[in-house]
């Protein structure tokens, strides 16, 4: 009975028809189902038939890779020459020649720390510790000067160290200022709170652009004469009060998420301020701001290329200065291209792994 | 008895240092004391250092004759006007550039916002691309391709680019012809300006009725067809005036027509493109974040598909898109000030003229900051009083 159901069971399964299972079937539910979206496909197929195979005649069959640059002004392909041929400028800037490995060296700390640390479980006190350390070594190999390395003045950083090293320590710094700024705005004492409003929404109302003009023109006129900062520390500074202001409504969003109750809870069991705040509402708080906080971080790693306008070689500026090079003048678009993806390549691994933690974190 | 004496020990012992109020004055004193001294101390080198770099201060420099010229105005410029105006063409620069911008931005991050949830994988994937890579490249670094886009890779006039007619792309900038004068053109501005009124007067009167009597009126058809009729009508009795003023090839550039010079296109297209990126993803979440149930809910009741998205969809997402799509707005407006990289004359290039000039750079940034903050803190009050309207009323 039982063998004979399974028979009849295995020969009488039909088998769906053909139009609805793989490619075929694949197509018809989401490429031609119904009249308007047959039409939509079609409209789009002809617009990238279009437009994909000359850009990738242009950017990768015509193209010239190693060359100088009066070869690439005869070629109708692009011309990434322009990239390979000054990499080492783009990325380092004005480093010193035989001294680039050192920001090579701090550059890979930093990316092997950032993977290390995407795993959630790794996250303990020891690898906060890893980070200071790693920072400060990071900062050394910059700056020399120590154990028989070379001292390098910081008016010759630039380049992809610099961009990482403006994003990185400016939202290093600017976490904990943001912190207290949001406690400070959730204070029930009516001075400190107006104090951080207007803080946070001064900045939050200004373009990035005015401060960093604050920063390279008017900042030495607010010191006492004969002293002077270095022009990356002054633009340092910008970039950490700026992202001070969007950290602290990031975690201000955090802080109102937690629940009257963990006060009071808190309250009732003894604690004084800091330690609610440490033990109870932070750890809570801070668990929940992780995915915008990865945005924030991302913003300031995009601005961080605002500041060219103020003169900074960073890899934007970088770039510029190799395409003002009258051997290689006209070839904006490869330069362009290039530190596009290399942005785009930092961005996208840094907003995929807030959507991942956003999964993980939900609850 | 024990109890009492307990009670009045305690409330005598606490010490100033333990009364949460007396501390909080203590703290308030004590940080205020210390923003003070800062204050106090960097004004204070700013004021030495202003006198021993003989720097003048104020404002006056408002008044004073400006030297430089302005590439494009909305208002008549020139150099021997005063600084006051040059700032003043920069803030309209700005107000242009952000206003057109912003229109741009909503139609087509909406756009591509419902691309993004089509049902096309094809147009649902190149739409998440598009976010996907527009939100994650500097904005400068968009702003200086569509630059060198146009003045490096267009051709000059002569070989400018047709995509459409009446549309010509060429180093000089986007030139598209425009209808010609006609005195007809502006009464069917004035038509449109009345329908709108009509519009909104007619609303109110048709959801007062239906309030009172419940019976319903086409309040859509008869909007569009008073929107579109009126001007239609206006246009009619002027003698259907179809001429337009088409650009020409003369010389070295166009003639007539409707010519956005690179900078401002480039510029345009930029913060168009970006914002649109980040509009997209607000407009996907607020249709996601109605759930599904609501529809069939609303279909269960009987509603038809049009009143089903105007009563039922659209106010609880735009509930949830309106906050963060102002910010995006106000992005667009902060953004626009790195025009000042590509030689766009915004308030903020203008006002760097200023400081270069003049050196009074606290004066300059000061003014920069303010007017920044004047557009922020207009547009939080519009927020807020739409939030107001919006927000869940809950009994």
């Amino acid at each position: 009975m039982q063998s004979k159901t399974q028979i009849t069971n295995e020969t009488d399964a039909i088998k769906p028809p053909i139009t609805s299972i793989g490619v075929i079937g694949w197509m018809r539910t989401n490429l031609f189902n119904g009249w308007f979206n047959s039409l939509l496909t079609i409209i789009v197929i002809y617009l990238l038939w279009k437009t994909v195979p000359p850009f990738v005649r242009w950017a990768l069959f015509d193209s010239l890779w190693v060359s100088d640059g009066t070869a690439c002004q005869q070629t109708d392909g692009a011309c990434w020459s322009v990239v390979t041929a000054n990499l080492r400028f783009i990325i380092f800037g004005f480093f010193p020649h035989d001294l680039q490995w050192r920001p090579l060296l701090a550059m890979l700390i930093l990316i092997a720390l950032l993977f290390y640390s995407r795993d959630r479980k790794r996250w303990k006190k020891s690898l906060g510790y890893t980070w200071v350390a790693a920072l400060i070594i990071m900062g050394l190999l910059m700056k020399g000067g120590l154990f028989g390395l070379e001292s390098v003045e910081s008016s010759k950083w630039g380049g992809l160290p610099l961009t990482l090293l403006l994003s990185v320590f400016g939202l290093t710094a600017a976490y904990p200022l943001g912190v207290v700024l949001a406690l400070g705005r959730r204070s029930r004492m009516p001075a400190i709170k107006t104090l951080c409003v207007i803080y946070i929404e001064m900045i939050r109302g200004v373009p990035l652009i005015s401060l960093l003009f604050m920063s390279s023109v008017v900042f030495p006129l607010f010191l006492p004469e004969g002293v002077t900062v270095n022009k990356i520390l002054r633009a340092q500074v910008a970039i950490i009060l700026f992202t001070a202001a969007y950290v602290a409504e990031v975690v201000r969003g955090g802080l109102q998420a937690i629940p009257k109750g963990q006060y009071e809870a808190a309250e009732a069991i003894g604690l004084n301020y800091v330690q609610t705040m440490r033990l109870i509402v932070l750890p809570q708080a801070l668990k929940i701001m992780i995915p915008p906080t990865v945005s924030v971080l991302i913003s300031a790693f995009k601005d961080t290329s605002l500041v060219v306008i103020i003169a900074l070689y960073d890899l934007l500026k970088t770039t510029q200065s190799v395409l003002s090079d009258p051997k290689w003048m006209g070839f904006s678009a490869e330069a362009y291209i290039f530190i596009a993806f290399v942005y785009f390549i930092c961005c996208f691994f840094m907003s995929d792994y807030s959507r991942r933690l956003e999964k993980e974190l939900a609850t | 008895m024990k109890t009492d004496s307990n009670h009045t020990n305690t409330s005598e012992v606490i010490p100033f240092w333990n009364d949460p109020s007396k501390r909080a004055l203590f703290y308030q004193i004590g940080v205020l004391a210390m923003v003070g001294c800062l204050s106090y101390y960097l004004i204070s080198n700013t004021i030495a250092n202003l006198e021993r770099q003989a720097i003048a201060t104020g404002f006056g420099f408002l008044d004073r004759e400006s030297a430089f010229e302005i590439g494009e105005s909305l208002i008549s410029y020139s150099a021997a006007d005063t600084y006051g105006r040059a700032l003043i063409v920069g803030v309209l620069n700005t107000l242009k550039v952000s206003f057109i911008g912003i229109v741009l931005t909503l139609v087509l991050g909406t756009f591509i916002g419902v691309a993004r949830l089509s049902a096309n994988w094809l147009v649902a994937k190149l739409s998440a691309g598009f976010i996907e890579v527009f939100q994650d490249i500097p904005i400068l670094l968009q702003l200086f391709f569509w630059y060198a886009f146009f003045y490096e890779m267009l051709p000059s006039p002569r070989q400018a680019l047709n995509p459409i007619t009446g549309v010509f792309l060429s180093n000089r900038g986007l030139v598209f012809g425009i209808p010609a004068d006609h005195p007809a053109h502006k009464y069917m501005a004035i038509a449109f300006a009345v329908a709108c009124v009509l519009v909104y007067i007619l609303t109110r009167w048709a959801r007062k009725r239906q309030a009172l009597t419940g019976r319903i009126f086409p309040v859509g058809r008869t909007s569009l067809a008073l929107l579109i009729g009126l001007p239609l009508l206006v246009w009619s009795v002027g003698g259907f005036p179809t001429a337009m003023n088409m650009p020409k090839l003369g010389g070295f550039n166009f003639e007539g027509g409707l010519n956005l010079s690179p900078e401002f296109a480039a510029l345009l297209i930029g913060l168009v493109l970006y914002t649109a990126a980040f509009v997209a993803e607000i407009v996907r979440a607020g249709i996601q974040a109605v759930s599904h149930g609501q529809t069939e809910a609303a279909m269960s009741l009987g509603l038809r598909k049009s009143h089903i998205l105007n009563l039922v969809i659209l106010p609880q997402a735009l509930r949830v898109i309106i906050p963060p799509l102002t910010s995006q707005m106000l992005n667009l407006t902060k953004n626009s000030s790195l025009a000042v990289a590509i030689g766009f004359p915004d308030f903020v290039s203008v006002a760097g003229t200023a400081i270069n000039q003049t050196g009074q750079a606290i004066e300059g940034v000061a003014l920069i900051m303010i007017v920044y903050l004047c557009f922020s803190l207009l547009t939080s009050a519009l927020m807020n009083w739409y939030n107001k309207k919006m927000v869940l009323v809950e009994r």
